[in-house]
């Protein structure tokens, strides 16, 4: 299927009461996150961009969400989650140790770099990390299970899920301060919302309307 | 508004704010509050840790009567029309994000549903559920057979919750469907979106009640406070003041009485004095430590920070810390069950729209008919991008295309999510790890497992949520199994010093000048949130220390 939201961008309800100061000030800081890393050494970076690529597979026609430079920028700028499992050290430790556990057990399993393994190679070894069978001194105390839930995941997914790259795809309105919304029921959609092309047929009037979304 | 015309806040993290003899004008951009202050030397009546749900009313009551008062917090003095993005992330700044360790059976996920650190505490974040405890869990004990009675009598608390149901302008419904007769709610009810539509579809199609929820953000213009306009953000600060959090309701109330606000302001270590009484704080801010001088010091730091703090103010002559001569500061530490079911509907539900909880049905708190101890509510949801991903990927462990292919369907989501009771366990506790927090603090450790009664609960509170989205065409439905959210516990109130920590008046049993007003001192959490019953609590407190002051008994 093509886009869900045809020609939906909710960049272009910047400028409306949808946006204050504030909210422009922190996407616009967002979109432009530093493409190198601070914290990964170059060999962790080819890792961990191999791994976001396989949690968060993206289209080939469109920019990249740079996923690993949101991860590295968490770690860099340590900002944390509030709690810690006692089995897992701290965020950035976490990834390192996690990172080379799954390049050490990539080479056990193939004998090659994760991230020159083929997609249905490296979903394999993943596989197995989110159900704890990646074990070996590598991972030191930490279960592989608890690296993939608790650091893997909600690292990658919310950077993903937190660019309007993402809100686009998913028909997401985007902030909405101090316009709020009206039409509050089932079924109901305020034009500042973006419109679903439910068939081949309704793309058209969907790709038109959503380009007047703002 | 363009660039340039609106004048942006400083950072708010950077200094204080509330500091020269004023504070933030919460209602003015770049407005400013005359603000009384009293200098370290002095010792102030009160000095209060925490200004979230239970020290917010407190300092304005004592303030209003007339005390000298100072209150603590940890974090930031926020501006919301100038510093709250519409943004999941960026207003990740509410929440308390200082290393915690969890572990246990069940461990419990900290952050942005238990936490706040902010002037005005997790009420600049709470979804604004206001629910009154059914009037038996006050004696549950004795009437219903589990968990722990209250030393309060729930007639009293009744006439509690209509003054911080005034005192919050909550909106709901003329009349409620469950317990004794209570007021009308101040405000009419909000507009229902699609999400408590299909809430209230499922429950009449199941032969229960539900009602709109009462709420704390306005449905029509309230002094400052503008109507609520339907935005969805609710749990990540509200950047219009239609939400009546304590940073817009008694913290102004409490600096026109004459209180001081110390924001950035954590403190790590309360002085016992020779005489056995506390004589002040010792609090860092602007990187140094300083101390803090006063007759009483009251801890509102709830259920985590509370006991943290009392246990990390041992001395030679309390070992254990203080107010512990029970041992059971930091025990029956309560989180609440919050699992989901949700499910897709053809239509569009679009349930960002609005305040996410707008329909609730509380029918299992009022129904005894059940094989297990305790009850529970649900709510009608709307989970942001980032929150609703957590959820996908946590409950039904999805990646890859198969993630991004169910988070395409987001605006047809439907869901329902349950607060449940979880009942009290010693064994359930807050301590203190050796690793240290950036304050040079110990951090606190948090020990969590579920009884077999918490499991059953669950159980049965997922089939009937799930019998409810069938019953509205809901397809692909799933349950989230694993989530809790609000805490409770870990300073429990109660008739004597041998079981409890506090009386019912919130003075600590062992030290007479020492009391804890937040939710830590709920010997039981019932099946509703929990915000409405602390202030409710927190009102009280503030009136007995009033009368017990014209008694010289303080």
């Amino acid at each position: 299927m093509t886009d869900r939201y045809p020609a939906y961008d909710v960049l272009a309800k910047r400028w409306t009461e949808s946006w204050n100061e504030v909210t422009r000030k922190v996407i616009d800081r967002r979109l432009a996150v530093a493409r190198e890393p601070r914290f990964f050494a170059a060999s962790e970076w080819r890792t961990l961009g191999a791994l976001c690529d396989r949690i968060l597979p993206q289209p080939k026609d469109r920019p990249p969400v740079p996923l690993p430079a949101y991860v590295d920028q968490k770690i860099a700028d340590g900002r944390l989650d509030g709690y810690r499992y006692a089995e897992i050290p701290p965020q950035g430790e976490a990834w390192r140790r996690g990172l080379a556990a799954l390049e050490a057990a990539s080479q056990e399993a193939h004998g090659s770099s994760f991230h020159a393994l083929s997609g249905e190679q490296q979903d394999g070894l993943l596989q197995r990390m989110q159900h704890g069978d990646l074990t070996g001194e590598a991972w030191g105390d930490m279960p592989s299970k608890l690296f993939f839930e608790h650091r893997v995941i909600p690292d990658i997914t919310h950077a993903y899920y937190a660019h309007p790259t993402a809100w686009n795809e998913i028909g997401f309105g985007g902030p909405a301060s101090p316009r709020g919304y009206v039409r509050m029921g089932l079924d109901r959609r305020d034009p500042w919302e973006p419109v679903e092309a439910t068939s081949g047929k309704e793309e058209p009037r969907a790709r038109r309307k959503n380009s007047h979304v703002i | 508004m363009r660039d340039g015309r609106t004048p942006m806040s400083s950072d708010p993290f950077a200094r204080p704010r509330a500091a020269d003899g004023r504070a933030p004008d919460v209602f003015k951009r770049g407005g400013w509050v005359p603000m009384r202050q009293f200098s370290d030397d002095e010792a102030v009546d009160f000095v209060i840790v925490g200004t979230g749900a239970g020290g917010g009313p407190l300092l304005a009551g004592l303030a209003e009567g007339g005390f000298s008062v100072v209150g603590f917090d940890a974090g930031p003095y926020f501006r919301p029309l100038e510093d709250f993005a519409s943004d999941e992330v960026e207003q990740e700044k509410l929440y308390w994000t200082d290393e915690r360790v969890v572990d246990g059976t069940n461990p419990i996920t900290m952050g942005g549903k238990n936490s706040g650190k902010a002037v005005g505490g997790s009420t600049v974040h709470f979804a604004m559920v206001s629910l009154r405890f059914r009037p038996e869990w006050f004696k549950s004990r004795s009437i219903l057979g589990y968990g722990a009675d209250w030393p309060l009598d729930w007639r009293e608390m009744w006439d509690y919750y209509t003054r911080a149901e005034q005192a919050l302008s909550i909106s709901g419904p003329v009349s409620y469907p469950w317990g004794p007769k209570r007021p009308r709610y101040p405000y009419r009810a909000h507009e229902l979106n699609g999400a408590a539509q299909l809430l209230a579809r499922g429950a009449e199609a199941l032969g229960i009640k539900w009602t709109p929820t009462p709420l704390a953000t306005v449905s029509a213009p309230h002094g400052r406070s503008p109507p609520c306009v339907y935005r969805g953000f609710c749990r990540f600060g509200c950047s219009t003041n239609a939400k009546q959090s304590q940073l817009v309701t008694f913290i102004p109330r409490a600096l026109r009485a004459g209180a001081e606000v110390r924001d950035l302001a954590m403190v790590g270590r309360i002085e016992m004095g020779p005489d056995g009484r506390v004589s002040g704080v010792h609090y860092q801010r602007e990187g140094s430590w300083h101390f803090q001088k006063a007759r009483n010091v009251v801890v509102a730091g709830y259920a985590i920070e509370t006991p943290r703090l009392l246990l990390a103010s041992a001395t030679d002559r309390y070992p254990d810390g203080l107010a512990n001569s029970s041992g059971l500061v930091g025990r029956y530490l309560m989180t609440q069950s919050n699992q989901a079911v949700f499910g897709v509907m053809q239509q569009e539900v679009r349930w960002n729209k609005g305040p996410p909880s707008l329909a609730i049905t509380e029918h299992w708190n009022y129904d005894d008919h059940k094989d297990f101890a305790g009850g529970y509510c649900w709510m009608a949801q709307g989970p942001l991008p980032v929150e609703w991903v957590t959820v996908q990927t946590s409950a039904r462990g999805l990646w890859g295309q198969a993630l991004r292919d169910e988070m395409e369907k987001y605006n047809h989501q439907v869901g329902l999510k349950m607060v449940g009771e979880m009942l009290p366990d010693e064994r359930n506790r807050v301590t203190l790890a050796d690793e240290k927090d950036r304050y040079g603090l110990r951090v606190a450790r948090v020990t969590y497992g579920w009884g077999d009664n918490d499991k059953s609960l669950i159980q049965h509170a997922l089939g009937q949520m799930q019998l409810s989205l069938e019953a509205v065409g809901a397809t692909d439905i799933f349950r989230q199994e694993d989530d809790t959210n609000h805490l409770a516990g870990t300073a429990r109130m109660g008739d004597g010093p041998a079981t409890s920590v506090v009386s019912a008046d919130c003075r600590s049993w062992d030290i007479p000048n020492l009391w804890i007003c937040d939710g830590s001192i709920f010997p039981t959490t019932g099946g509703v949130n929990p915000s409405l019953t602390i202030t409710s609590i927190a009102m009280r407190t503030a009136d007995r220390i009033r009368a017990l002051a014209a008694r010289g008994e303080l």
